[in-house]
């Protein structure tokens, strides 16, 4: 199977993006500046993502307010319109099928954005569980989708746009034309900073990152690729599918609790997150920093160990792990049992073969300046 | 996109040497670091430290993956590159200048023999 290209290919290649397989995408995983510079961009200034690759889909019909109800653990069906949710789309055990942001246009219209790799089973899942009663659109084929991050992003993205869209509130959506391109734009991101999401058609795509691309650099705003796109998360501490949740992961033991509405509410896994709320957690998504002298990085995978126990040293996991580009260091994210949980336990990481010391830490390891 | 000096024998793990001495400068590849992306540590041996043939001597962390260092020859460690404790992106800037990473005194003469000259190593380069 040839790999799946965005709208955006040809650009990528101009800029000289080094490009890498992601989930069948062949995407940029950074530019010529290398990661590093590009997640300081975002940070400083701007930096504009290509994350067409990412699935889209509408659900439309008389019930599919009720039908979203049902297949969301956050509350998206009763959002007011306008509204973009964030929230966990979950198996009857918990278990998190992906997690996702619901646009809400009406009660008989929601957009939704999945992740890439993703984008085939829920569509599936969407559709095994909807039961026929909306009509539901797998717009990933035609659909582009841009992100603008960084301190600059809102201001540069505003005076493109034939409406204000400065004022647009976080978590919000709007129809608006930037730079002549009808887009769909959300006040949301991936980055930990403020800025946009723009989805239009395939086809206005090249034209509208090529506006972008413009204004970006008067700012000193850089392209992202999928490397940076990494960093940014993590120092945000934002979960990422397929690393730090899974099939197998509940959202309560992901952190992700305050995406999870269960009161009066009967979703697809409520039962089992009820019952896993009373009966309490066993492990749960920490944050970690490497002890500065380690001169380690602790990556996916890696075995969170308590050498006490001989027998059975493995006692969590590494489930993402890299610099701290801007907030120093290496930081990370693993699975621990609570009683490691706490701010400032003491972890061990067995990082290929080499015991290190962790810390756990509370919060963001990224705070944007208020 | 990649540049092999001709002046620098390779090897098949991406590193280059080049004589110093009686010892060799050992380093990685413009096509390794194209491969790696930005070098975030750099772990290396100490001087004194011997290190063998096609084994592990020490290791690259990149933003993305960590990445062992192999030796291309076995012998003595008779210098290291300290600077890239605090600069590691050396490596990135100048993988054949500031960014090398240790000097090495064969202890083996024969294995020099099966370094790459430049043409080998590029031909190898463009088979991957």
């Amino acid at each position: 199977m040839t790999a799946q290209r965005t709208p955006l290919w040809d650009l990528h290649r101009q800029l000289g993006a080094r490009m890498i397989d992601f989930g069948g995408w062949d995407m940029p995983v950074s530019y010529k500046a290398g990661t590093l510079k590009e997640h300081r961009a975002v940070r400083e200034s701007v930096g504009l993502f290509d994350v067409s690759h990412m699935g889209e889909a509408i659900l439309r019909g008389p019930k599919a307010r009720a039908v979203v109800d049902r297949l969301t653990s956050n509350a998206v069906a009763a959002a007011p319109a306008g509204k973009a949710v964030y929230t966990l789309l979950c198996r009857p055990s918990g278990g998190i099928v992906d997690d996702c942001i619901f646009y809400k246009k009406s009660d008989e219209e929601f957009f939704v954005i999945v992740n890439a790799s993703n984008t085939a089973k829920d569509l599936a899942w969407l559709r095994d569980h909807a039961g026929g009663e909306v009509d539901i659109d797998d717009a990933s084929d035609r659909t582009a989708l841009i992100a603008v991050q960084g301190p600059a992003a809102v201001a540069m993205v505003d005076r493109l746009a034939n409406a204000s869209l400065a004022t647009l509130p976080s978590f919000t959506f709007t129809d608006a034309e930037v730079a002549g391109v009808p887009c769909m734009v959300a006040r949301t991101g991936y980055t930990g900073e403020d800025g946009f999401e723009l989805a239009c058609d395939n086809e206005r795509a090249p034209a509208l990152w090529a506006a972008l691309y413009e204004a970006a650099s008067t700012f000193g705003g850089l392209p992202i690729g999928l490397g940076a796109r990494d960093t940014l998360r993590l120092e945000a501490k934002l979960p990422l599918y397929g690393n730090d949740l899974d099939d197998d992961t509940t959202p309560l033991e992901a952190g992700l609790g305050w995406a999870v509405k269960l009161d009066g509410r009967d979703f697809l896994g409520a039962d089992a997150l009820r019952e896993q709320q009373a009966a309490g957690l066993t492990r749960k998504l920490v944050g970690f920093r490497i002890a500065e002298d380690a001169r380690a990085i602790a990556r996916h995978g890696y075995p969170v160990v308590d050498r006490a126990n001989a027998e059975e040293p493995v006692i969590g996991q590494v489930t993402s792990g890299g610099p701290g580009v801007v907030v120093g260091g290496a930081i990370g994210l693993a699975y621990v049992p609570v009683a490691r949980a706490a701010a400032g336990a003491a972890l061990t990481i067995d990082c290929r073969g080499r015991d290190v010391a962790a810390t756990v830490v509370s919060g963001k390891f990224y705070k944007r300046p208020a | 996109m990649s540049t092999f000096p001709s002046d620098l024998r390779y090897t098949d793990d991406h590193e280059w040497l080049r004589p110093a001495g009686d010892a060799w400068r050992v380093g990685v590849t413009q096509f390794a670091v194209d491969q790696l992306g930005d070098i975030t540590i750099v772990s290396l041996p100490k001087v004194g430290d011997l290190i063998t043939k096609g084994q592990r001597f020490g290791s690259v962390e990149s933003v993305k993956s960590v990445s062992d260092l192999f030796g291309p020859v076995s012998g003595v460690v008779t210098a290291v590159n300290g600077a890239l404790d605090a600069s590691p992106e050396l490596v990135n800037q100048e993988p054949y200048g500031e960014g090398w990473m240790i000097e090495v005194r064969p202890s083996e003469k024969g294995e020099l023999d099966d370094l790459l000259a430049p043409d080998a190593y590029e031909k190898l380069v463009a088979e991957q």
